[in-house]
């Protein structure tokens, strides 16, 4: 399948005058011919087929002046949000919102950074991934269109979190991203990423690479809304310098076939926590990828990821956490918990220690399993009917997850997606 | 209000219970003491309906209904309140919605329409403080991340929102310290009224200095084996259980 893409975007060149970029792009384009799409064969996509990127030739957007604001993308730009939106993966500044955001910091579109600040771009590019990851990277190395370039000074606080939207509107092509993320020391910032899509086969592809020096903190929050017959791959590389913070948010829960993946390297006493919920129905493939390297001392990695599948979903989680032998005092946790809501909803869940250091607290567990009984009977204890009692208890499962959301637009917006995706007949929003 | 009459109850093949009989009226209050293994809590638990005991004999009226032939919940529904030993906690509910669920299906069952929203709030917001709680308590997750006492005074709150007619508090009191005793007692002790009846099982002599009780049973190895006024409580809590135990051999 890969050969018809390279071939196809073949006529999609994207040729720079940045020799460094073009070398980049080349080099890539080299890799992806050599090994293409990831296959099963791949241990870290061993549960995830590809093929629906062989049934439809996604080809690259063409870029649509004339895509007016439409009511979904309107009910998806929160409140009070610097907002950044990408139609088909091209920055469309019309429908964006960036004024007023602090001196120094740069916010733009990867096109815009690449000719006003190409250097920048240059000193973090492949420098959190490289083309050798996958053939997924290596895809988006060549031939990325557009993204959004983010740098926040040291000792700079944004005070409204950044939203970028991705919105895809036509059928049968690829919105294919690269964003660029960096926060200087002691910078602090809230990002939101938001996937959206018309009811169509489309293919996403978004690929960021974060950076936070000495000391930054970073709440990053991802909402994958795609249309249950899209395609998706979400990749997040994030290199933390020693003290930094990076609190993750996914909600997993469109696409026909979607994948994300979270790769942390924690510097000294660094910490990141990773929080995600995947929720699944009909055909549904929703794969999630966790890696946290623990490379320096005392760095700190918390995660729990739940999910929630139903009919003939599947579901995979891979967390992987390596601890170098240098990396002595480090606390890690991880737990993905699941809960399959009919006999054809699978799972398939892996999570891995690998630890070199000898003085170090590491725990994982994962759960796969129906509604806790005592809960049950807590509830009609309580005048509750068994049927209510596990609407509730299910509703509360993912809720658990939503609740993390700090930010009360988002907390709601994500709600709502929650009860949309898994309609509980008795709960009453209003009320959690 | 309740008649249990001759009940035999097993778990597996091991007789819990074997032969209770107690009547409590409305508007009292009784207490069971007795030593652990006893069956006490088995009581309770057959009482409201968990699952996993076999009734080999006997039968329980409750106003005048078979109770052991209803499901749980309409147990609850009837007024058949029973404050769990070890409250559960249920991360992702709310405890305010967790209220107004339970509320609203008793009224439901009752015939009534749902609560309104205005006037549940101020239900809960004068019973909160009856039981010194932080308006916070009610947006948060269900008994998770309370301290002891304050998942038994979360039982007791549920108990005064849904205003049963036969309370069972089973050992409300173990583990509280003299302050969260003090106020989980006013709690209870708000409820009492002519038309509910209480049935407070527990370990401890203290509880009944704050919960004054009309009846004392004494329960061990599965049988009621001595009745009497307060005073009993204060006997066994000179002379321990050995004293009725023999006394009943």
């Amino acid at each position: 399948m890969s050969e018809q893409y390279l071939k196809a975007y073949d006529e999609h060149r994207f040729v720079s005058s940045l020799p460094w970029l073009n070398s980049i792009r080349a080099s890539a384009k080299q890799q992806f011919s050599q090994v293409g799409f990831p296959t099963q064969i791949e241990e870290e996509w061993r549960y995830t087929n590809l093929a629906i990127l062989n049934k439809t030739l996604f080809l690259p957007a063409v870029l649509d002046n004339n895509f007016l604001e439409t009511e979904c993308l309107q009910q998806h730009i929160l409140p009070d949000v610097w907002s950044m939106v990408l139609v088909d993966g091209h920055f469309n500044a019309a429908l964006s919102n960036l004024a007023g955001l602090p001196d120094n910091t740069l916010v733009m579109s990867m096109q815009e950074a690449l000719v006003e600040h190409p250097e920048k771009i240059e000193a973090y590019f492949s420098q959190a991934v490289s083309e050798q990851e996958s053939g997924l990277i290596a895809f988006n190395n060549s031939w990325f269109m557009d993204g959004v370039f983010c740098y926040i000074p040291a000792n700079c606080q944004l005070e409204k979190p950044l939203q970028i939207i991705h919105v895809s509107t036509q059928a049968n092509t690829m919105a294919n991203t690269r964003h660029i993320i960096a926060l200087d020391v002691s910078a602090q910032a809230e990002i939101i990423e938001t996937f959206i899509g018309v009811d169509e086969h489309y293919a996403c592809v978004a690929v960021s690479e974060i950076f936070l020096a000495d000391n930054a903190q970073l709440t990053a929050y991802k909402m994958q809304s795609e249309s249950d017959k899209a395609f998706h791959f979400g990749g997040l590389y994030i290199k933390q310098a020693r003290d930094s913070q990076f609190i993750h948010h996914n909600f997993a829960f469109g696409g026909r076939v979607a994948r994300t993946d979270v790769h942390t390297d924690l510097g000294q006493a660094a910490s990141c926590d990773l929080n995600g919920l995947y929720i699944g129905a009909s055909r549904q493939h929703i794969d999630n990828h966790t890696r946290i390297e623990h490379n320096q001392p005392h760095a700190v990695s918390k995660e729990l990821y739940k999910g929630l599948l139903d009919e003939r979903a599947r579901a995979v989680f891979q967390g992987r956490v390596l601890v170098a032998e240098q990396a002595q005092k480090t606390d890690s946790n991880m737990y993905n918990r699941n809960l399959l809501l009919s006999d054809k909803a699978e799972i398939d869940t892996k999570p891995q220690l690998e630890i070199y250091a000898d003085d170090v607290k590491c725990a994982h567990g994962v759960t796969v399993g129906q509604l806790d009984e005592k809960l049950i009977a807590y509830l009609q204890a309580r005048c509750i009917d068994e049927a209510t009692a596990k609407n509730m208890l299910t509703f509360a499962f993912a809720n658990e997850m939503v609740e993390k959301v700090n930010n009360k637009a988002l907390y709601k917006q994500i709600l709502a997606k929650v009860l949309e995706k898994f309609p509980q007949k008795g709960i009453e929003a209003d009320w959690l | 209000m309740l008649s249990i009459k001759n009940l035999h109850v097993s778990v597996g093949d091991k007789a819990i219970l074997k032969g209770i009989n107690l009547t409590i009226n409305a508007g009292e209050v009784h207490a069971i003491m007795g030593p652990n293994g006893a069956g006490k809590s088995t009581l309770s638990h057959v009482l409201s309906g968990k699952s996993g005991y076999t009734i080999t004999e006997g039968s329980v009226t409750y106003k005048g209904q078979d109770l052991l032939a209803l499901a749980p919940e309409i147990r609850a529904r009837e007024g058949v309140f029973l404050a769990f030993q070890y409250p559960l906690e249920i991360p992702g509910v709310s405890n305010i919605y967790l209220l107004k669920a339970a509320l609203n299906a008793m009224r439901q069952h009752q015939g009534l329409p749902e609560v309104d929203a205005m006037d549940f709030l101020t239900l809960v917001k004068d019973k909160i403080k009856l039981l010194e709680m932080d308006q916070s308590f009610l947006y948060r997750s269900v008994n998770e991340g309370f301290s002891g006492g304050e998942k038994k005074r979360n039982e007791i709150l549920q108990a005064a929102i849904l205003e049963p007619s036969l309370c069972v508090l089973d050992e409300t009191d173990s583990g509280l310290d003299i302050d969260a005793l003090k106020i989980v007692s006013a709690g209870v002790n708000s409820l009492r009224s002519a038309d509910r009846a209480f049935l407070m099982i527990t370990h401890y002599q203290r509880l009944l200095d704050y919960i004054k009780p009309d009846i004392v049973h004494v329960l061990a190895d599965g049988k009621i084996v001595k009745s009497g006024g307060a005073e009993l409580a204060l006997e066994l809590e000179e002379k321990g259980y050995n004293w009725v135990e023999e006394q009943a051999a």
